[in-house]
């Protein structure tokens, strides 16, 4: 793992989500009410909505153009829609947002 | 031949386990008892009713002066253990040696002081003796004394209940998200916090401290992260408390978390042993009395040369925090595999969860009603297979074996005159006597009792009454969901949150019963909206439960990118405006540009990152956002009337720019869109809008519930009336109106369909209604008539708009 600081917690308001350029592509760090955080890609797989967008309930998030609904642990999509987006390690120390470097394409630094 | 035994502590455990030793054999040892506060053993545990005043210190006594003189203990009692030298063995306290050939450690725990700047200050306290509970007690002496607690547990509760109770202006301040978070989930949680808020007790979750302020050495305030400064002439620290190791530490014995002892109770060294809340048994340590009786009695027995081993038992909590009844056993974490069966009646504030694995009940929380915990506790420890019984497990030991509980059957059985609707008075029999009048429906019922028409609560039971009047002839209503998170209707949940005086969302969740933690996509813009409309003071917005486009106030495009509409009011610009537009369109690279249906100018494909740097720009030519984007007011379409028109007979632009003004910014429950034509001749199409006004010579025709969209609806008569003025009022009431009762989502026709056309205009004919409804706007309007841009373009708000982090720029280097 390559535990890169990409901000702080409350950067992302709670039940809210932030974005974050990465060489994999755009990744949607979410923030849940119980304070949770996951990483995920920002792109729904149905028409490209931007998932950091989108409203954050439980552990889900729907998709704001077409109401696609993804579970954040899993990546899948739930109810009928069928489609998973990749999600990312993400934890919080002390306050800070890490994200896995390695899982977003980023080299550690020389 | 008689041993000397020394005890160091005098606690609740040492306590009890000399009772056993005594009562076993009164002659084995010779007993020495240390204790550093100076009185021998009471009941810790009724520390809470002394400060509330339910009880007197004497009343809490266990062992009095006449106990330890007849048992022949020798008391050290004020006089602390400064050594233990287990070489010697002999215990060094303040005032001298005493020899020991066995030795009991009991130093209990010692409250966790959280090391805050000022946590030294004097009037920062702990909850754990006598003392702190007097100097707690003689606060309420004070006129006006504020107290500030930290800590949301089971003892800073009973810190906060017990001041309280004695006219103390208490808050208290836990880390937390709710209450008791290791007893209580979180609904239960939510209904302690809601009692004590009655007390009049101010309780912040999920409140981080920063800093405790004094002056001249005394505590004066405490301040939290977010800047909250809570003034108190007392603050105490309840959050937690640890073992006691340090002088056990000192003595070379082997200490982890608490003293190690082994299921004898002896520690490392053959001749220590220990008990209580400063032991640790196979990494576990101890807090609640039951495991540390058991202890006691291990102890007594071993010390005695009888065999004996401690076994840690399921242990489960009945708390009473001053009133308010809890009860919580064995594991009630949610997981895989296990289920769960709940019990919600947020009336009467009686929650109850049990959770299951399997064939086994494994957890209950009880809130309220805890007449059947010890039975539940016994199934969690029996470990009894409940699957038969599953279908009335919750309803506690009183329904298993019997016959099904038929709700129907007791609604049978009532008597005529059994009251059903407690808000308008209505017994059983005025509903069946309505029934046999001919009314079939629930409205029939309402419109002839007024049964169900207040709060509403009672709803089903007026249903049942009827369903057992009318046998098959009753049709049970099939009322639609506001979405799968609940079964109630948006109308139940309107009328609910106004009649409960419901205030914010963990609220609704909680005492309409929701199913999910907070909400949906479908649910949580709904109830945000419905939350702000009826309590414009009390309730902040909650920009997460909105739709992309009225969070970042611009409508999002399939790429992606958003629109810009900036507000032209009655349609008129200017070349000053037109100016500022083209600027912004040529600096931000908008691809399109085009006219609205609305008579403004839409800047279209422009990116969120640019969003706040246009909104300044546009700002600064006097622009504001036109909110084409929110469920809310959008235009008001004129036409240019008799200023210039030949065939005008009102200033219809004037009119339009008026009620414009007057209306921005309101949110709606869907959008609202207006129009003003100066003459018949309509050419602002005011008859299609949600309200339309067409000016004649001699005032102005009001018109509502029009439509140009999926469906196509033309205005109905409202009104018509003379003057500008009175346009305005109908008009502004006519919103309120409609805030203050549609469903979210339904456009004024929709709701008028339901509602009737002649209901709104009894409502709003009623000269004094009318002006309520236009002040309960205009109060709205204080909250809400802001331009958005303007916050957003602030720095600190700019930033949400960029991305967090880049990281494809430094991995390209």
């Amino acid at each position: 793992m390559n535990w890169i600081d990409v901000g702080a917690l409350d950067d992302i308001p709670l039940r809210g989500a932030r974005l974050v350029k990465t060489p994999v592509g755009c990744v949607a760090l979410f923030r849940t009410g119980e304070d949770e955080v996951f990483a995920a890609s920002d792109r729904c797989p149905h028409k490209g909505g931007p998932l950091s967008e989108g409203i954050v309930h439980g552990r889900a998030v729907t998709c704001p153009l077409h109401n696609w609904v993804f579970d954040l642990e899993t990546g899948d999509a739930q109810g009928a829609d069928e489609g998973s987006i990749p999600t990312y390690p993400l934890r919080v120390e002390n306050g800070r947002l890490l994200l896995d470097g390695d899982a977003v394409g980023r080299r550690a630094a020389a | 031949m008689t041993q000397k035994l020394v005890v160091i502590g005098a606690g609740m455990a040492s306590g009890r386990m000399l009772e056993h030793l005594f009562e076993s054999d009164p002659s084995a040892y010779e007993v020495t008892l240390f204790n550093a506060e100076p009185r021998g053993n009471y009941n810790r545990l009724m520390l809470s009713p002394v400060l509330s005043g339910e009880k007197t210190y004497a009343e809490i006594v266990t062992h009095d002066e006449d106990w330890y003189a007849a048992t022949g203990v020798a008391c050290r009692f004020g006089e602390r253990v400064v050594e233990i030298d287990r070489d010697r063995k002999v215990v060094v306290g303040e005032k001298g040696e005493v020899p020991y050939d066995k030795l009991v450690v009991a130093t209990g725990s010692d409250p966790f002081m959280i090391p805050l700047p000022g946590h030294d200050l004097e009037g920062v306290i702990p909850y754990r003796d006598l003392e702190d509970t007097e100097r707690m007690m003689g606060l309420s002496a004070k006129p006006d004394a504020k107290a500030v607690v930290i800590g949301g547990g089971l003892l800073g509760l009973e810190a906060a209940a017990g001041m309280a109770a004695r006219g103390v202006e208490v808050t208290v301040v836990h880390i937390m998200g709710h209450l008791m978070e290791r007893q209580l989930d979180e609904a239960a949680g939510y209904l302690l916090r809601r009692a004590l808020t009655d007390k009049g007790i101010k309780v912040m979750c999920s409140a981080n401290s920063k800093e405790i302020l004094g002056e001249n050495g005394q505590v004066k305030a405490l301040l939290l992260d977010d800047g909250t400064e809570l003034p108190c002439d007392l603050l105490v620290m309840a959050v937690g408390i640890r073992p006691s190791v340090a002088l056990a530490k000192s003595a070379g014995l082997a200490v982890g978390r608490g003293v190690h002892v082994d299921d004898q109770m002896v520690t490392s060294d053959p001749d220590v042993l220990a008990l209580g809340e400063c032991v640790e048994h196979n990494g576990a340590v101890f807090g609640l009395v039951a495991p540390l009786y058991d202890q006691a009695k291990v102890l007594a027995q071993t010390l005695l040369g009888q065999e004996a081993a401690f076994q840690p038992k399921e242990v489960a909590t009945k708390l009473k925090v001053t009133g308010c009844d809890l009860f919580s056993a064995g594991d009630f974490a949610e997981g895989e595999g296990r289920e769960d069966i709940v019990f919600r009646d947020p009336a009467r504030g009686v929650y109850k969860r049990l959770v299951l694995e399997g064939e086994r009940l494994i957890g209950a929380v009880m809130y309220g009603d805890t007449a059947d915990g010890a039975w539940f506790h016994g199934l969690i420890k029996d470990r009894e297979d409940v699957s038969e019984m599953r279908d009335t497990l919750i309803f506690g030991p009183a329904f298993q074996g019997g016959a099904q509980a038929d709700p129907m059957a007791a609604v049978a059985a009532l008597p005529a005159d059994a009251e059903i609707c407690g808000c308008n008075g209505v017994c059983k029999g005025r509903i069946v006597e309505a029934v046999e009048g001919g009314a079939t429906t629930i409205e029939d019922v309402r419109a002839v009792t007024k049964a169900s028409g207040s709060c509403g609560t009672c709803t089903g039971l007026v249903e049942q009454v009827m369903a057992l009047s009318l046998g098959d002839d009753f049709v049970m209503p099939t009322a639609k969901p506001v979405c799968g998170c609940t079964d109630l209707t948006h109308e139940d949940v309107r009328r609910l949150i106004k009649a409960r005086e419901l205030k914010s969302q963990p609220a609704v969740w909680q005492e309409l019963g929701w199913t999910t933690p907070n909400g949906c996509h479908v649910c949580r813009p709904a109830v945000n909206y419905y939350l702000l409309a009826d309590w414009p003071l009390e309730y902040q917005d909650d920009p997460q439960s909105r739709f992309v486009n009225e969070r970042n106030h611009a409508n999002i495009q399939k790429d992606g990118t958003y629109s810009v509409v900036p507000r032209m009011w009655g349609g008129l610009t200017n070349s000053r405006e037109l100016r500022a537009i083209a600027d912004a369109a040529d600096k931000y690279g908008v691809p399109t540009v085009k006219v609205t249906g609305g008579q403004r100018i839409d800047l279209l494909g422009v990116r969120k990152e640019d969003l706040p740097a246009m909104w300044a720009d546009l700002n600064e030519a006097g622009l504001v956002s036109g909110h084409a984007y929110s469920k809310g007011l959008r235009t008001v379409k004129t036409c240019v009337g008799r200023e210039h028109c030949r065939f005008g007979t009102q200033d219809s632009t004037g009119l339009g720019v008026k009620l414009e003004k007057r209306l921005w910014g309101s949110w709606t429950p869907h959008k609202v869109k207006l129009a003003v034509s100066g003459c018949p001749r309509n050419c602002a199409e005011a008859t299609c809008k949600d309200l339309g006004i067409v000016c004649v010579d001699s005032g102005f025709e009001i018109g509502v519930g029009g439509a140009a969209g999926m469906d196509l609806k033309e205005i109905q008569p409202l009104v018509k009336v003379a003057t500008e003025a009175e346009a305005e009022e109908w008009s502004v009431a006519f919103v309120q109106l409609y805030r203050e009762h549609a469903k979210y989502l339904d456009r004024p026709y929709k709701w008028i369909a339901k509602v009737g056309m002649d209901w709104v205009r009894a409502a709003l004919s009623d000269a004094d209604e009318r002006a309520a409804l236009v002040a309960r706007f205009d109060l709205s309007q204080t909250i809400y008539q802001k331009d958005p841009w303007a916050e957003r373009a602030e720095p600190a708000q700019a930033r949400r708009f960029q991305p967090l982090a880049d990281l494809t720029l430094e991995a390209a280097e």
